[in-house]
């Protein structure tokens, strides 16, 4: 019998239809080989009751005849910024540690709906601040990969790390993840898988936790282009609970899915040839531009001209909306709560979010009550929006000449743990390719490209227009079936 | 540098977190390299530029004048609302004593 634990959103899907294997025996190979994974820290609560109750009931409604969903049988990871009615929601943190919500967020509900099982919640950075997966309080994860002949542990990216190295190591088909500024993008490049941001408001962020409001948005992290369309259909969809979310309907990405890229204008923005990138990178630039001509498209050069100033301007905005969105975590309705003996309400604040939040949360709430503190408003945030609305427009001209535009993931490969803690600048560097199209509220989506000369996986990422997530997954399509990128991680774990 | 020890103190306490001498020692000259490193944003042109509030324009919806149109995040619920409160007597959230 085949294993498994190899086998996509698509193929498990499919399997199950026609009977080939059951949902049960599917959930339960993932199961034993989340259980077998512990070393990679990828998860912070591991559920098998349930991703069992779910594959029996798949099971039993294809013996009923009933229809089955778009994930039908399929056990997944849960990032565990999503709210999951009675299964600890931690966003990585001690201040929401044993917190376990009344209520399911949309996202989420909507997987379980469309069939998809639960394996467990996943580790992340924590409040999904961070890029390497180094500031939750349940410990670093680890990447599967490694460099070629060490075994020095690696970072999965972040935040979405846990769902970027259990997808990457065959422990879940498929995960959630959200993006802030690169938050799938990135880690998915890191550990040789796919992601796709869609445009912010397509996937309800009603039950996320909240990091940066008009940033946040969720997306499918999976090992083909396919699968993260599929699931990415299952996730997507108007709440009316989302004052952003998009009333509009969701196409069926899946079945529209095509590389045939003729006629489409790919974009190459000059701009994100910067200093401090890696060669591999650009080479495997310049490889991607010859895949989607051969796959038909045309290759334009366009410029972003704005593109080095929306790094400083998220490390703006993010921290703004940061401190104001965690202002909620006081030790009141809900998590931690710090009261020494005898203390005010004021001390039990100050000491509740003392012991509740990390450094980097530290870090960030400072920056943000700081941008918008009385004088610096004008100064740091407004110009920061303006900048944004700069950003914006940068990408909206390129797309009055192009469909698409094409560019690194990131400037690096993934790094050892451990070795970017000098300072915090050094790390919010990594994100410089993948935050413009975050700042737009653009789609995006990060595809394997191959291995660097340490064996590492190497990204590509596509930026689309608008409610235009075909045309990147299409783009993203036709790299794929080019890249042949069939490599996976040595087990050590 | 762009923030002072005590500056950072301030807006810690503007935030409600406690820091301890290390920690504002620490994080000082931290949050002084990321706010110089933003500084460069002053170079750039916004003249006219109106500052982005909404990514993708959207329109803010009424939602129908119903009571506890949607079950979830309607009225009733006070159980559920303080399932997860550190403190939660005769029904309300408790706190340490406010008023004097």
């Amino acid at each position: 019998m085949t294993d498994l634990t190899q086998l996509g959103i698509k193929a498990i899907r499919d399997g199950v239809r026609v009977g080939e294997f059951t949902a049960r025996e599917v959930a339960e190979a993932f199961n034993a080989a989340v259980a077998e994974a512990a070393e990679l820290n990828a998860f912070i609560v591991t559920t098998p009751e349930y991703a069992l109750a779910a594959a029996d009931e798949v099971d039993q409604a294809r013996a009923d005849g009933d229809e089955l969903g778009a994930m039908a049988g399929v056990p997944i990871g849960m990032k565990d910024l999503f709210a999951t009615r009675g299964v600890q929601t931690s966003a990585a943190s001690h201040i929401l540690e044993g917190f376990r919500p009344e209520y399911e967020s949309t996202v989420s509900q909507n997987l379980w709906k469309a069939g998809a099982g639960m394996l467990g919640k996943l580790n992340l950075d924590q409040f999904a601040m961070g890029s390497s997966n180094e500031t939750s309080h349940f410990g670093n994860v680890a990447s599967p990969w490694r460099k070629a002949g060490s075994n020095q542990p690696m970072s999965p990216g972040g935040s979405s790390g846990g769902s970027s190295s259990a997808v990457a190591a065959r422990i879940a088909p498929a995960a959630t993840g959200t993006d802030t500024g690169g938050s799938i993008r990135q880690p998915a490049a890191f550990t040789g898988i796919c992601g796709i941001k869609p445009t912010y408001g397509r996937c309800s962020r009603w039950g996320v936790v909240a990091f940066a409001s008009s940033l946040d948005q969720a997306g499918p992290m999976a090992r083909s282009v396919e699968d993260c369309a599929i699931m990415l259909g299952a996730m997507a969809g108007f709440d009316p609970k989302d004052a952003t979310s998009l009333d509009m309907p969701v196409p069926d990405w899946g079945g529209a899915l095509s590389s045939d890229l003729r006629g489409k204008k790919i974009g190459i923005p000059e701009e994100y040839r910067r200093e401090g990138t890696d060669q591999a990178i650009l080479d495997a630039w310049e490889q991607g531009k010859a895949w989607l001509k051969d796959a038909g498209a045309e290759i334009v050069d366009v410029s972003l001209p704005h593109t080095k100033y929306a790094l400083p301007a998220y490390y703006i905005i993010a921290p703004a909306e940061a401190s104001s969105n965690l202002a909620r975590y006081d030790g009141v309705r809900y998590g931690l709560r710090e009261l020494p003996e005898g203390a005010g309400l004021q001390d039990m604040y100050a000491e509740t979010r003392e012991a509740g939040f990390g450094d980097e949360v530290k870090r960030r709430i400072l920056i943000g009550t700081y941008v918008l503190s009385a004088g610096f408003y004008d100064a740091y945030y407004n110009q920061a929006q303006k900048v944004r609305a700069l950003v914006a427009r940068d990408f909206e001209r390129a797309f009055g000449e192009v469909d698409l535009i094409l560019a690194p993931t990131t400037p690096t490969a993934s790094f050892p743990l451990g070795s970017m803690n000098e300072d915090p600048l050094t790390m919010y560097l990594n994100d410089v390719f993948a935050v413009p199209a975050s700042l737009a509220g653009l789609p995006a989506m990060s595809v394997p490209a191959g291995l660097n000369p340490d064996g590492l996986p190497l990204g590509l990422q596509l930026v689309g227009k608008p409610f235009d997530e075909q045309s990147v997954l299409d783009a993203g399509l036709a790299i794929e079936q080019r890249a042949g990128f069939t490599a996976a991680p040595e087990k050590w774990w | 540098m762009s923030v002072t020890r005590e500056q950072v103190a301030k807006i810690a306490s503007l935030a409600r977190i406690r820091m301890t001498d290390e920690e504002l020692d620490r994080m000082a000259p931290e949050l002084s390299q990321i706010l110089d490193w933003v500084e460069q944003l002053g170079e750039v042109d916004v003249t006219g530029v109106e500052p982005m509030t909404a990514v993708i324009p959207n329109t803010l919806r009424l939602r129908a004048d119903e009571v506890d149109a949607d079950p979830l995040t309607g009225g009733n619920r006070r159980e559920d609302v303080l399932a997860n409160a550190p403190v939660a007597e005769h029904g309300f959230f408790g706190v340490p004593k406010v008023i004097e």
